[in-house]
């Protein structure tokens, strides 16, 4: 299988005056299309920048960085924004959807800075079809605030996947949620990557990486270990077994 | 550049925030209404003078006499009164470009008739006088060329001699006495009301001029020329042919003359109300800014509260300039729309002004123009440096940004 991400070598340095913050030091990483990869590690592990660079949304210090192909040292800042409206799709912890602007809207948006010109009619089928994906055609005329937090992501989830994107990177996209809904998420990221599409998540929660493909561990800026996931979960049965606990505590507390 | 998208992402923002953009329009409202308003008042100020003086005739020249000196004491203007009838002959004859000429001579006098008696003022002309006054009779006939020869006794009276002289009663065919002296009334003008000194233009008795210097004044000097250039364009050219023309006739002596056009008696009238138009202008002109201040006030706010949103907008592929574009859009939209409220609020209040208080005003399609053209141009100027502001933010730092 090629390889979608190509990193070689990779150093981020933070000069914020006085203190140097190695970030990410010396990272060499191949993602293949397809893949379903954890990035794992403690808070200040560099997992963020690493995110942040490979979201293209930040430049290493130092290194190359191949995206699909493109050397994005040779990229300027606006051709770094298309790249990110055509290729990645992100989803965040804080979900990050504009407030009082409806979901479908919301979905819109990333055609908004399309290079190609699309017309209301075709937005609005394709925004209709992504949030179809996500299971919340029902909700499209929603407001943020009118919905709940494991909407409101699978609302972010469907702004992602809206313009087809190559890889999918998602910050920490269950922080913000209970384990029942994040399951529901992670279903979602599952079934988009058995259709094909490669996701990048960073966690600190080791059960949630247990749903990934591949588990990267980092610390202090460099990549510790990075390995297949031996017994993964699956969400539909992840899922039955929660339903499953629920019942059971309800039953306890009736006798 | 996708300018449509980001007229449509620029509307959907504003909408978000309908109240704030409300206010802020209002700031723009009221300013471009003050101005319109302000400016249409001093337009109708100015107008109305305009119509004052353009009562006076059309193309009028008016040659008065000069001062006179005797005895190293200096009379002032018309002291010398040395403008004879024929003098008005020569200006008819002989400058090219006349078409009228009519000696003017001004008394006040009582007058009798009806059993009842009034103060006006007697003036003599020549039958050419209404035509380069632009008057119309609305009753009767003008005196004509064989009543001026004739020293006849025969007069045309104005509305307010009329009205105070031949209450319900037809004055044409009757009979006025000026200094015991009848005068047949031949016909009766239309009402031309006060000229911009305030004179009641409709108070006077107008009879034959040379009756009025052999039977009323008793004199042979007049006290104007009156004459009528055949274009305004030809003026210049015709004043400078009078005043050659009385020269010469005056074989060296000092000019004893003045001569005097419409144009330069409304200049010298408009120049106030041109001043106070622009006056008005520039302190409507001063709130207009305020307003555009508030603009950027609002845009700066909306800059650093909607931080994350331009993160999350530049994270999912927006260039800085469509920010910028988004941003000066949305500056621009309001002070449009504020432009465009404001115009139909400075055409009410103007409206209304003219209606309650009975000022003339009149309504300035270049104030419009030029309210709606600054009011967007305040929007780009007010609006460029918070949207560039936005612009240059860094999407990782925009995106943590709570």
């Amino acid at each position: 299988m090629s390889s979608v991400v190509q990193l070689q070598n990779i150093h981020k340095v933070y000069d914020s005056g006085e203190v140097k913050v190695h970030a990410v030091r010396d990272v060499s990483l191949e993602i293949s299309t397809g893949e379903f990869m954890a990035v794992m590690g403690a808070s200040g592990s560099g997992k963020s920048t690493l995110m942040n660079l490979i979201g293209c949304l930040d430049r290493p210090t130092e290194g190359s960085y191949h995206l699909d192909g493109v050397n994005i040292a040779d990229l300027d800042r606006n051709e770094l924004a298309d790249l990110r409206n055509q290729k990645l799709g992100f989803v965040f912890q804080g979900f990050n959807l504009l407030s009082r602007t409806t979901a479908l809207e919301n979905v819109e948006l990333p055609m908004f800075y399309g290079q190609k010109q699309v017309s209301t009619k075709v937005m609005r089928e394709r925004a209709m079809h992504s949030l179809d994906i996500v299971g919340l055609t029902d909700r499209a005329g929603h407001f943020p605030s009118q919905l709940s937090g494991g909407q409101q992501q699978r609302v972010a989830i469907a702004r992602a996947l809206v313009n087809e994107p190559q890889i999918l990177v998602a910050d920490e996209p269950t922080g913000n949620l209970d384990s029942k809904t994040s399951v529901e998420i992670l279903g979602v990221f599952q079934k988009l990557n058995d259709a094909g599409i490669t996701i990048l998540m960073v966690t600190h929660e080791l059960d949630i990486a247990q749903f990934c493909k591949r588990n990267l561990i980092m610390r202090d800026g460099r990549v510790v270990s990075n390995e297949l996931v031996a017994q993964r979960s699956e969400a539909p049965v992840e899922m039955q077994r929660l339903l499953k606990a629920e019942a059971e505590a309800k039953l306890t507390e009736m006798t | 550049m996708r300018i449509s998208s980001t007229f449509v992402i620029s509307l959907r923002a504003l909408r978000r925030n309908i109240m704030r953009s409300a206010l802020t329009a209002l700031g723009m409202i009221i300013g471009v209404a003050a101005v319109i308003a302000m400016v249409s008042i001093g337009n109708g100020a100015k107008n109305q003078i305009e119509s004052q003086i353009a009562s006076l005739g059309q193309n009028v020249i008016i040659v008065f006499p000069g001062s006179s000196t005797s005895g190293g004491t200096r009379g002032g203007w018309g002291s010398s009164s040395s403008l004879t009838p024929e003098d008005a002959h020569a200006i008819v004859r002989e400058v090219p470009g006349v078409v009228a000429a009519s000696p003017e001579i001004r008394d006040r006098s009582q007058v009798l008739a009806n059993g009842s008696n009034w103060n006006t003022q007697i003036q003599g002309e020549s039958p050419e006088y209404l035509s380069i006054r632009a008057w119309e009779l609305d009753d009767g006939a003008m005196f004509t060329e064989r009543d001026v020869k004739a020293f006849s006794k025969v007069a045309i009276i104005g509305r307010t001699v009329a009205n105070q002289l031949f209450i319900n009663e037809d004055p044409v065919g009757q009979t006025l006495r000026i200094r015991n002296i009848p005068f047949k009334i031949l016909g009766v003008l239309k009402p031309k009301g006060f000229n911009f000194f305030g004179q009641d233009q409709d108070d006077v008795v107008i009879i034959p001029y040379t009756s009025h210097l052999k039977r009323v004044a008793r004199r042979q000097q007049l006290n104007s020329i009156i004459v009528q250039a055949v274009t305004p364009e030809a003026i210049p050219q015709i004043q400078q042919g009078i005043t050659d023309l009385l020269q010469q006739r005056r074989k060296g002596r000092e000019p004893d003359f003045t001569v005097r056009n419409q144009i330069e008696l409304a200049e010298a009238a408009t120049a106030t109300s041109n001043t106070m138009t622009s006056l008005l202008g520039a302190i409507a002109g001063v709130s207009l800014i305020v307003g555009g201040i508030g603009i950027m006030n609002i845009m700066l706010v909306s800059v650093t509260e909607r931080t994350r949103e331009i993160g999350i907008r530049m994270s999912i592929g927006a260039h800085g300039s469509e920010i910028l574009l988004q941003f000066l859009t949305e500056a621009v939209l309001i002070s449009a729309l504020g432009g465009t409220i404001g115009i139909a609020l400075g055409i009410t209040a103007s409206e209304i002004m003219s209606q309650v208080n009975g000022w003339p005003t009149l309504i300035s399609p270049t104030a419009i123009v030029m309210s709606f053209a600054v009011s967007a141009a305040v929007g780009v100027f007010f609006g460029y440096y918070p949207a560039r502001k936005a612009a240059q933010l860094d999407p990782i730092e925009a995106l943590r940004y709570e």
